[in-house]
Formats: structure tokens, C-alpha cells, sequence
């Protein structure tokens, strides 16, 4: 806000001195450096084990996502999370649930399974029911939860980082102690309101950690098409954002990153700006074919970089027997199930939801 | 138990499809990811992927057949140690069967069926409501409009620690219409904040910091300039409590000039007030004088939904009296009627308003009553204050200081027509701007601009009095 420090641009470019220049590109790079010199966060045997549940819940009901909308019973877009696991999770795993906020674009469902939020009603949702999380009435990009400080689930590419700009505003003003999380893609990171955002978040010191997935493709065009700058990390060099390069396929390197960004924002105030390099194996939407790249770079990516497979491997050498890995894998399958199932049977919104929720008050 | 594969669709409106090709044969061990066929349609391409682990036991559906019916089961997996005797269809033996769809009452992408066809159900109406009773001996103090909307954004935040005001110029610069007079002073900083020129991303952090709990008011310069954030007021603001079943609340007010000022060319002389009031999920308000400007900015700033607050350059610095009550807070969605007239009903808001006073004036010499209305809120529109009205006088203009096509002024005589038809003895007319972008020319911008003879001359004819 604007009490902060007065240092108006002219004030602050005039008595920059080259120390000082020094010490913000320090300033600027720290973070990173930091998150290079250990890259991987030292997890205990539980919370690995619990990593590895939540992203592979999230990889079979996207599975299975999937296979109900190639059903028919999943309509308009929807869009997979299968590939990019292992951002939300090791994100906001190390969230404190009580007071930060989170908010993404139309790739929603991983990050609302990511807090623990009931399958069922986010298959209801998928599905157009009236047991869905909005009633039936937001579908695949627009879900949300307020009791767990999930702010949705957008479906206009980029809207959701001034919103979550406006979201650390209220962290800031209410002196809460929390912070936003914002999420968007390699597409959204070209939007012109990252940027105006950007600007206000440094300028006003807003507790905000924006985090790019860069999965390579802003629905069919590579980032190298679209992309001037395709390290997004440094989109934020010119606002005085610090920048983190992160390895979005391994949750403990997402966690490591998240816990030096967090703690940053924590003790210093202002936003960081976290690109999470990851891959989508599938198609941007359902609808997508996924033409614009070869089978065998998704092959490769699948077959040597996969987040969950990795940390299967990590959980095998720290003596989990694979029966026991299958075992998990049986229980999370017959769990999505069960939510397939009460979204294919739950029953459709009655007729008068139609005019329900468009006001809060009756004028 | 066997896992059916069905035909998938590839987009919401695929019905069928071909399948080119198997790329795993029968007796192939297939695990998740890995994939099976291609399905095409005329438009794409796309790739069958497994998400099962298991042996194709069995492929129903042979490559290259055309025109497979979506759910349609293409091949039967078998998983681990079970028996190939297993591996027969459940229900549907035939592929062409209809796929397992229509559960009673449930249907897939269309939705439900109801008995009788699909009819939508009535929509709700709020009860109308008065403005509140003024007690008999209190006083009135003349204030501006740009102070009267001041005093309410002031008594507000006092009231209310969560209302803080953002834009550009707001704070040290006092506004750049001077209505923020004052606010940085008493409140401070933190909650008169001042924004860089930068519409778009303010508008979205003040309407991320109302669905963070606060009650901003967001200030544009001018609304011209709120095109370059009408996504977040429409698409972030308007919908999501929506969107999210009721979940997600968003009290902002975004609010600042409308309309033509003076001399300022196409671009910064519009009114945005139609485009606004055709949105659902949307409060939209656009007061005339200093009483209803305060009044319903506290209202404004009180509900818990997105307002758009419609303001005007050339009214800010006009007085009027303001009742000097404690907490001066008016119904949102209540016309007002400014004259009370038997011959004729003149319906205006904002700017207009003021040019049908003055028209009803000079009608009155000429014999003709004329019953003037300030419509006030624009969403949700008092179409009863209209109507009853038309039921009294027979007769009605519509004033409007913007645009004829697509119009407020078109909205009240598509209502005139619908529910008043009856009552009417001569055809709605509307006065409205010319339907050109505003000229800078002194002349050719009076030209365009509607006045108060125009309004008196519109009314004589549906007085059928010339």
C-alpha cells in the first residue's frame, strides 16, 4: 500500500548507487541460490508417503475425468492435471491452511484435491450435479472453496493473478499473516495484467508468491513460439521480484522452493516469482488432440521424468515395499471410483438453481 | 471383473466416430498411459489412452469401422489373473447398443428431461421498497454532488473498517474530480490508496480483495477507461458468486464518471450505463441529484454484491438539499418519482434527469402535467415505479443521455410493450444522444446531446398535441 517506504521511483533511481545496484541483484537471485545449494526438500518418511497418495489421487481421478467425459457425462472443456502433480502438492503442502489463500486459472481440479477436499463433490461438479462443490453451476474451471481459502478456479487466462494481487491486499490490510498463492501458465505469463500486477505487488510489498507452471505449451503453441522471454523466472527482474527456476516434475524440489519463498514473503514482505517447469501429457482440454508435439517427447517425459514414478522410486529405496505402494495405488483407484459413481448418480440441479446465486440480496 | 472400453467422444458434440486404428492387438498386456487405438473424427485425430492396467482380451470393434456410436464398449480388458471368460461385454452385446445412458431422470450432456418438456421455472421477485420515512422538522443542508457522494464514501469507512477506496489520483492528489476530497487525510494511506495507470490489474486486485473479505471501492478516472478492466467487473466480479453456488462472495463498488462531459472528444464521453445493466450478477446505479448520490453510495458500499455506480462531470458540482439524518441510506432498485404528473411520464436517469425537470417545467406552462421519474438503479430496474405510472398517465417519453441503439431507453419500451401495452395511447418514444460518436465541435456536440427541447418536443407528440 502506498504508506510503504517512501521511496518514490525518482527518489530511488537517484540515489541508487552501484552498492546498492549490487546489493538488488543479491537481492534478486538469493532466493534461487538458496534453493540451488539444497535442492531437495528433506521430507520424513510419512510426509512422502503422503505425497505420493495426494498426486497419485490426483492423476487417477483426472484419469478418470477422462474416461467420463469421453462418456459424455463430463461436458464443455476440462482440462487435465496429469503431468503437473507434483506442483500443487509440493506448493501447498507447505502452506499454512489457516491463513494463506490460493488461486489458479482453469486447470483447477489438482489444487483443490491438493487441501483434502472430497472427491465427490469435485466429480459432482465435473459432472453438473446439484452435490457438486458450486451447485452444479460453475463446472470443470470454476470451482472454489472459501472455507479452505481456495479462491477458484478462473476461466479467463491470466484474471486470477490480479485477483490474487487483490487477494494479498486483503492478507496485507487485515494484518493476517497469510499469503496468496497465485497460479497461471507459460500462456498467462504473456497476459499484460501478470505484469500490472507485478508492478503493484512490488510497489506495495503484497504477500504474494506467484507461481508460472510452465508445462511447454500454451494450448498448441510451444513456449519458444510464444515466448520472447522463455525463462519466465526472470519476468520479474524488471518490478524487483526475486525469481526461482524450479524442477516442476520432483514435489520435494516444489516443496524445497516453496518453503524458501514462503519464508521469504513471510519475513520480508512482497512477492516472489516461482516458474515450476513441468509437462502436461495430455491434451490442453479434452477437446485438444495434442498434434503439435510427437508421441515420443511425451514418451520421454513419461518415461524419465514422471513426478510420481520418481518419488516411487525415492520411497522403494527408503524400504516401502512395492506391495505396500501397490496396495495404496488399489485404495486411491476404488476411491475415485466411489466418486465417479456418486457423480454419475447424484441427480442434476432442480429446475430453480437456475435463478439462484445470481444476487446475494433481494432489492 | 472384465473393464469394458467404450467408444470415446472426442469433443461435447461428437456422436460418433471411426476407429482408424488398434494400436495394441488382443493378448497385448496394456498398462496406464500406454495407447490402445485411434478414434477420428472429420475435425481431429485423438489418441485412446488406457487408464487400466491388464491384457486386451478381446477387440469388439474392428479397425476401420465408421460411424461407432460414442459408448459403444470397442474391447474388453482383463486384469490380473483373471480368466478370458470373463471377458464378454456386460450389458450391451451388440456394439451398436445405445451407450449405458439415459439413468430415469438424468441425462448426459443434455441434461434432465422433465415430463411435459423443459420449462424454466418462475423468476423470483424481491418485494419493492420506499425510500425511508424523513421525520417531520429535519433539516436539509445544500451539498454538491461530488461532496454528497464524499460524505457517503466518509460516514462508510467510518463505519466500516474493512471499506477502503483505490484508483488513480484518489489519494494526494485529492481525485482528479476532487469527489475523494479529504479521504487521505482522515483515513490514511492504507486506505485511500493510490493506484498507477493501470485499469486492468487494479480492477482485479480491488475485486480479489473483496472476495478476500474486504469492501472496496474502486475508482476509474473516468468509466472510458473501465473498458480496459470490463473483464474483471463482468467476468470476475459479476459471476462468480454465481459460479460458485452462492460460495463467493465479491462486495466491491466500482464507481466514477459517465457519460458525456464537455468538449472532451469520442473517446471520453460514453455511457456505459446500458452495457453494465444488461449483465446478471450485476447492481448498477446512476443517481441524479446530491440526496439519492449519498444515499445509495452507502447502499452501494453496504450490499454484498458487485456495483457498478454510475456517476456524471457535469452534475458533480450542481447542489441540492440533502436531509440532514443520521444514516442517510436509500433502497437500491427503487425509481424515484421527482414530479408527480397526470398528462405524461417522463422516465430519465442521471444527466437526463435534470433535462426533464426542465422540460416538464416548460410543458407545464404550455398545459401539459407531466410526471418526471428517475429511475436510479438501472439493475434490477423498477419496472412497477414505470409501469404504474403508465397505467396512470396513458403516456411515456424515455430521456436519455447516451446512445438510442441497444439502449436503457430501449429496455423501458420492450417493458412498455410487454406489461403496458393496455395502459398505452400512443407509441414510447426515446430522446437519446445521436447515434454517432460524441464530435469535439462546440456545435456538433450540442447537436448530438439530447436537451430539454427535444424532451418537450417528443412529448408533444405523444400528447398529440402539435
Amino acid at each position: 500500500m502506498a504508506q510503504s517506504p517512501s521511496k518514490s521511483a525518482k527518489s530511488r533511481k537517484s540515489s541508487k548507487t552501484k552498492d546498492a545496484a549490487g546489493s538488488d541483484e543479491f537481492a534478486l537471485h538469493s532466493l534461487q541460490e538458496a534453493h540451488e545449494a539444497s535442492p531437495r526438500y528433506d521430507a520424513s518418511p510419512e510426509e512422502m508417503l503422503q505425497f505420493y497418495e495426494q498426486m497419485l489421487l490426483i492423476r487417477r481421478f483426472e484419469e478418470k475425468a477422462g474416461q467420463l467425459y469421453g462418456l459424455g457425462l463430463i461436458g464443455g472443456f476440462c482440462h487435465l492435471y496429469i503431468g503437473q502433480e507434483a506442483v500443487a502438492i509440493g506448493l501447498q503442502s507447505a502452506l499454512d491452511n489457516d491463513r494463506d489463500s490460493v488461486i489458479t486459472g482453469y486447470r483447477d481440479h489438482g489444487h483443490m484435491l491438493a487441501y483434502g477436499i472430497d472427491p465427490n463433490v469435485i466429480m459432482a461438479e465435473l459432472t453438473g450435479r446439484q452435490a457438486g462443490i458450486s451447485r452444479g453451476k460453475g463446472g470443470s474451471m470454476h470451482m472454489f472453496s472459501t472455507e479452505h481459502k481456495f479462491y477458484g478456479g478462473h476461466g479467463i487466462v491470466g484474471a486470477q493473478v490480479s485477483l490474487g494481487g487483490g487477494l494479498a491486499l486483503s492478507h496485507k490490510y487485515n494484518e493476517d499473516g497469510g499469503l496468496c498463492l497465485a497460479y497461471f501458465g507459460d500462456g498467462a505469463a504473456n497476459q499484460g495484467q501478470v505484469y500490472e500486477t507485478f508492478n503493484m505487488a512490488s510497489l506495495w510489498q503484497l504477500p504474494i508468491v506467484f507461481v508460472i507452471e510452465n508445462n511447454q505449451y500454451a494450448m498448441g503453441t510451444a513456449v519458444s513460439r510464444s515466448s520472447a522471454e522463455t525463462e519466465f523466472h526472470r519476468r520479474g527482474t524488471a518490478f524487483r521480484i526475486p525469481g526461482m527456476d524450479v524442477n516442476g516434475m520432483d514435489v520435494l524440489e516444489v516443496r524445497n522452493a516453496a518453503e524458501i519463498a514462503f519464508k521469504h514473503v513471510r519475513e520480508n514482505g512482497g512477492p516472489v516469482l516461482i516458474e515450476c517447469n513441468t509437462y502436461r501429457y495430455r491434451g490442453h482440454s479434452m477437446s485438444d488432440p495434442a498434434k503439435y508435439r510427437s508421441r515420443e517427447e511425451v514418451k520421454e517425459k513419461r518415461d524419465h521424468h514422471d513426478p510420481i514414478e520418481g518419488l516411487k522410486k525415492t520411497l522403494i529405496e527408503a524400504g516401502k515395499s512395492e506391495e505396500d505402494l501397490k496396495a495404496i495405488d488399489k485404495a486411491i483407484r476404488s476411491r475415485v471410483s466411489e466418486a465417479a459413481d456418486f457423480a454419475e448418480s447424484s441427480p442434476e440441479p432442480e429446475a430453480r438453481e437456475l435463478y439462484t446465486d445470481v444476487l446475494v440480496e433481494t432489492y | 471383473m472384465a473393464i469394458e472400453l467404450k467408444m470415446p467422444a472426442l469433443s461435447p458434440t461428437m456422436e460418433e466416430g471411426t476407429l482408424a486404428k488398434w494400436l495394441k492387438q488382443e493378448g497385448d498386456t496394456i498398462e496406464p498411459g500406454d495407447i490402445i487405438a485411434e478414434i477420428e473424427t472429420d475435425k481431429a485425430t485423438m489418441e485412446f489412452e488406457s487408464i487400466d492396467e491388464g491384457t486386451l482380451s478381446k477387440i469388439l470393434i474392428e479397425e476401420g469401422a465408421e460411424n461407432v456410436a460414442v459408448g459403444t464398449v470397442i474391447a474388453m480388458v482383463l486384469g490380473e489373473g483373471e480368466e478370458a471368460s470373463d471377458a464378454s461385454p456386460t450389458q450391451s452385446d451388440s456394439p451398436s447398443a445405445e451407450p449405458e445412458a439415459q439413468k430415469p431422470g438424468e441425462g448426459k450432456d443434455e441434461g434432465r428431461n422433465e415430463p411435459g418438456g423443459i420449462s424454466a421455472p418462475e423468476k423470483p421477485r424481491g418485494e419493492p421498497k420506499s425510500d425511508p420515512d424523513i421525520p417531520e422538522g429535519t433539516s436539509y443542508t445544500s451539498l454538491s454532488v461530488r461532496e454528497a457522494l464524499r460524505d457517503g464514501m466518509a460516514e462508510e469507512m467510518r463505519r466500516d473498517e474493512r471499506v477502503f477506496v483505490m484508483g488513480e489520483e484518489v489519494a494526494e492528489y485529492q481525485g482528479a474530480y476532487k469527489v475523494t476530497q479529504g479521504l487521505l487525510d482522515e483515513f490514511g494511506a492504507k486506505r485511500v490508496i493510490d493506484t498507477p495507470i493501470t485499469e486492468y490489474g487494479f480492477a482485479g486486485i480491488g475485486t480479489g480483495a473483496a472476495m478476500g473479505g474486504l469492501r472496496p471501492i474502486v475508482e476509474f478516472m473516468t468509466f472510458n477507461f473501465a473498458m480496459q478492466a470490463i473483464d474483471h467487473i463482468i467476468n470476475s466480479a459479476a459471476k462468480t458468486n454465481y459460479m460458485s453456488g452462492g460460495q463467493m462472495r465479491c462486495p466491491v463498488v466500482f464507481r466514477g464518471p459517465n457519460g458525456a462531459a464537455s468538449r472532451v472528444g469520442a473517446q471520453h464521453s460514453q455511457n456505459y450505463g446500458p452495457w453494465y445493466a444488461s449483465v446478471p450478477g450485476l447492481v448498477v446505479i446512476a443517481p441524479y441529484d446530491a440526496s439519492d448520490a449519498k444515499g445509495l453510495m452507502k447502499a452501494a458500499i453496504r450490499t454484498e454484491d458487485p456495483v457498478v455506480f454510475l456517476e456524471n462531470e457535469l452534475v458533480y458540482g450542481r447542489s441540492f438539499d440533502v436531509p440532514d439524518v443520521e444514516d442517510h441510506v436509500l433502497p437500491i432498485g427503487k425509481a424515484r418519482i421527482m414530479k408527480e404528473g397526470s398528462d405524461v411520464t417522463i422516465v430519465s436517469y442521471s444527466i437526463g434527469v435534470g433535462f426533464a425537470l426542465e422540460a416538464a417545467e416548460k410543458l407545464a406552462n404550455e398545459g401539459i402535467d407531466a410526471e418526471v421519474i428517475d429511475l436510479r438503479t438501472l439493475r434490477p430496474l423498477d419496472t412497477q415505479t414505470i409501469l404504474e405510472s403508465l397505467a396512470k398517465t396513458n403516456r411515456l417519453v424515455i430521456a436519455e443521455e447516451g446512445w438510442p441503439v441497444c439502449s436503457i431507453a430501449s429496455e423501458v419500451i420492450a417493458v412498455c410493450m410487454e406489461q403496458g401495452f393496455d395502459h398505452l395511447d400512443a407509441p414510447v418514444l426515446r430522446v437519446c444522444n445521436e447515434d454517432v460518436p460524441l464530435p469535439y465541435a462546440a456545435n456538433l456536440e450540442k447537436l448530438a446531446l439530447i436537451d430539454a427541447p427535444r424532451i418537450v418536443e417528443a412529448v408533444k407528440k405523444v400528447c398529440y398535441a402539435d
